[in-house]
């Protein structure tokens, strides 16, 4: 099977630290006036969106661009997808127009894993259902990376939505692999006991003043209400025991960030004058975005 | 009618208690004698040094698409494939299109194998029109046409007051009722076992409770009517026990497992691969043990397969949209040789009986036994031989299996029925 990138989870700590490392080289490139390389000429990758997407898309479309590959972005709507045409025709006919990477995003768990089993191509998942989005865990260590020395020790409080976040997967696994203390809070509808098997370093608690406590870093989870089939919990109530506001950041470290995978909902998960924070992140790790997924395709096309 | 002498097998026949090296004699469709040193002028010989002589193995959970679901399994291919894995009679879920719900359904099914089936084939019936929950279906006219029993499997009565009504219409009739047990609202929308597994590859979850409290209340219901109920695939540890407890209280409650159920757990998917996706879902290791000790213990009474094809199309996909079910009669013996008796968990004769007497009490068939006069169906299997699974030599019309390529130490080695040879191992 060609190497692609389809988690954090099977990647080895190394594999990981080299792509942080490369990612850090292509930082300066994003504020210089000149800046497009020619590492990716000639190469051409296919971003195939079969759910909406703006940050993600975009991201790699860019880091594709500024490496010197060509591109084609395909959103599912309007495309044969809608046609009725099964996944694996789609990828099929797309597989034989020979591009040499597909980047995926797919609201079914899995997806991914299941067509590199059955496609002689390297497919990079920007998103997979509720499982993994490798490329937004990577992002956001490098982002932790550029206000800690090190992942290790660090006590990182994932907020919201864990069951259903594919972001806090990733992380999850990630953190841990570098020896983090990770505290996943959410209520118990969306935050299953398993998660605490997830990987070692992990735990749970449902207060989010426990959560906060002495945190190094509270990384914001979006409360993903299209991908609740019921209600988890009662109407209204959830800002009012689970969104971040200004008067928690206190009991943090005093140098804590604020983190978002973004799009940030003002007012649900966070105030608005938690996102307007002077610690809040959220655009580095917007920034970081490219840098990251250029040393990811350098790593899996170059 | 031609005349059959296996020579020389090791008889294994639960319901008469016989295990030893015998000769065993079918004649016009019948066991005509079980001896030593017998003879008959004229009677085709089938040489069993070395095999097991087994009565005829009933599945009682088979699915074989027809009608209206022919792509995926006909009677014919579904009868084939059974004889393959040792079986010689099959019970057919009603979920065809349309559903078996009246006498006319089961009078073509029974005409259909009648005409086209290799093994015995014997229908079930919905327990309510369509399957649909709701009125009950036409069953005393099925029961006439020939069901065995009733089960709406798949699409479980979610409502206790029809599950109520029925068991006290079945009750009449000395009629089992199967049910394939599952609160479909709190399985709603889940692809595999609710646990660590499916929290890790970001799964919706089917937890044990949606089966628990399924198994519970028609349990209580059974008590309440007096019916015969029988849990159809049980797969958790809760289940297990709570029929143990019905069984304690006298209760008419019987059960069946998978082989899949005693052989793997959610850990052993292979990611996101469906053919590991089906329901009850592969549970977790405590639910595997339970599931054994209960085939130990005899709270077990039957291993049925729930074989269920799908065309590869369908399995084809994204592991969310894939439809539920594997194919299992071929595999069937193999695993249970493996997983049960190798292993050291049962002796040959416990396992004879989950094959044949546990079913045939539970359905009230004359059947499973090699008593004189009785049907002249039977096993013929080995206990050593080494195998390995090809998935596409099936007999099956899909290939819906997480076995493929497993290799196995003995299986089937010919099948009887009506005291004819209808499926003999190659080579």
């Amino acid at each position: 099977m060609p190497a692609g990138l389809l988690g954090i989870e099977e990647l080895e700590r190394q594999e990981i630290e080299a792509i942080l490392a490369r990612a850090k080289d292509f930082q300066p490139i994003q504020t210089q006036a000149q800046k497009k390389l020619d590492t990716l000429r000639g190469k051409m990758l296919v971003n195939l969106f079969f759910e909406a997407s703006t940050r993600t898309r975009t991201s790699f479309e860019i880091a594709a661009k500024r490496l010197g590959a060509d591109t084609v972005s395909i959103t599912a709507a309007g495309s044969s997808v809608s046609k009725g045409e099964s996944l694996v025709d789609t990828l099929n006919t797309l597989a034989a127009m020979r591009p040499d990477c597909i980047v995926m995003r797919h609201a079914a768990s899995g997806a991914p894993h299941f067509l590199a089993r059955h496609l002689a191509i390297p497919i990079i998942n920007a998103g997979d259902g509720t499982h993994e989005h490798p490329t937004q865990a990577l992002l956001d260590a490098r982002t932790i990376l550029d206000h800690r020395p090190g992942l290790e020790g660090l006590r990182v409080a994932i907020i919201g939505d864990i069951a259903h976040s594919r972001v806090a997967r990733s992380n999850v696994h990630l953190l841990s692999k570098f020896g983090a203390q990770i505290v996943l809070c959410g209520p118990a509808s969306l935050l299953p006991a398993e998660l605490g098997c997830l990987a070692p370093g992990v735990h749970l608690t449902f207060d989010i003043r426990e959560a906060i406590a002495d945190a190094d870093v509270i990384m914001m989870l979006r409360v993903q209400l299209e991908r609740q089939h019921e209600a988890a919990f009662p109407a209204g109530e959830y800002f009012q025991f689970y969104g971040l506001r200004l008067e928690h950041l206190a009991l943090a470290k005093p140098d804590a960030i604020v983190m978002h995978p973004g799009p940030i909902n003002r007012g649900r998960e966070l105030s608005s004058d938690v996102a307007d924070f002077q610690r809040s992140v959220i655009l580095n790790q917007v920034e970081n975005g490219i840098a990251v997924r250029m040393a990811v395709l350098e790593r899996v096309i170059g | 009618m031609a005349a059959l002498l296996i020579q020389n097998g090791r008889v294994i026949d639960p319901a008469s208690g016989r295990d030893g090296v015998a000769d065993v004699l079918l004649e016009d469709g019948r066991v005509a004698a079980v001896g030593a040193g017998l003879s008959r002028l004229g009677a085709e010989v089938f040489d069993a040094s070395g095999l097991v002589v087994a009565p005829g193995f009933i599945d009682m959970h088979v699915h074989l698409r027809e009608p209206g679901i022919e792509h995926a399994e006909t009677i014919e291919s579904g009868s084939r494939a059974a004889a393959a894995g040792g079986y010689t009679s099959i019970c057919a879920m009603p979920n065809t299109i349309p559903v078996n719900d009246s006498a006319t359904v089961t009078n073509y099914i029974v005409e259909r194998a009648r005409r086209s089936a290799v093994v015995n084939v014997f229908p079930i019936g919905a327990i309510t029109k369509n399957s649909a929950g709701e009125e009950l279906a036409a069953i005393g006219s099925m029961i006439a046409a020939g069901v065995v029993a009733i089960s709406d499997d798949g699409k479980p009565v979610m409502n206790a007051r029809v599950m109520r009504r029925a068991m006290e219409f079945a009750r009449s009739f000395d009629l089992p009722v199967i049910d394939h047990c599952e609160d479909l609202h709190l399985s709603a929308g889940g692809d595999m076992h609710e646990g660590l597994e499916s929290t890790r590859l970001g799964l919706r979850g089917i937890p044990a409770s949606s089966e628990d409290v399924m198994v519970a209340r028609d349990i209580l219901l059974a008590q309440a009517t007096g019916a015969r109920f029988h849990v159809a695939h049980l797969s958790t540890r809760n289940a297990v026990a709570m029929v143990a407890y019905a069984r304690r209280q006298g209760l008419p409650v019987s059960c069946e497992a998978t082989p899949h159920h005693f052989a793997l757990t959610d850990r052993d998917m292979a990611p996101y691969d469906s053919n590991y996706k089906m329901k009850p879902p592969l549970r977790e290791g405590a639910d595997t043990t339970a599931v054994i000790e209960g085939i130990v213990s005899g709270v077990i009474d039957a291993i049925a397969t729930d074989h269920a094809p799908h065309p590869g199309s369908e399995k084809m996909q994204e592991f969310e949209r894939c439809p539920f079910g594997i194919i299992g009669l071929e595999t069937a013996l193999g695993l249970a040789l493996e997983r049960l008796v190798h292993s050291g968990r049962i002796g040959l004769g416990r396992l004879v009986e989950l094959f044949t007497t546990g079913p045939a009490r539970i359905l009230r068939l004359e059947r499973g036994t090699l008593g004189v006069g009785a049907p002249g169906d039977v096993t013929i299997f080995g206990t050593d031989f080494e195998w390995t699974y090809d998935v596409n030599q099936s007999f099956s019309k899909s290939r819906n299996t997480p076995f493929h390529g497993a290799k196995f130490r003995g299986g089937p080695v010919a099948t009887v029925v009506g005291g004819a040879v209808v499926w003999r191992r190659e080579g």
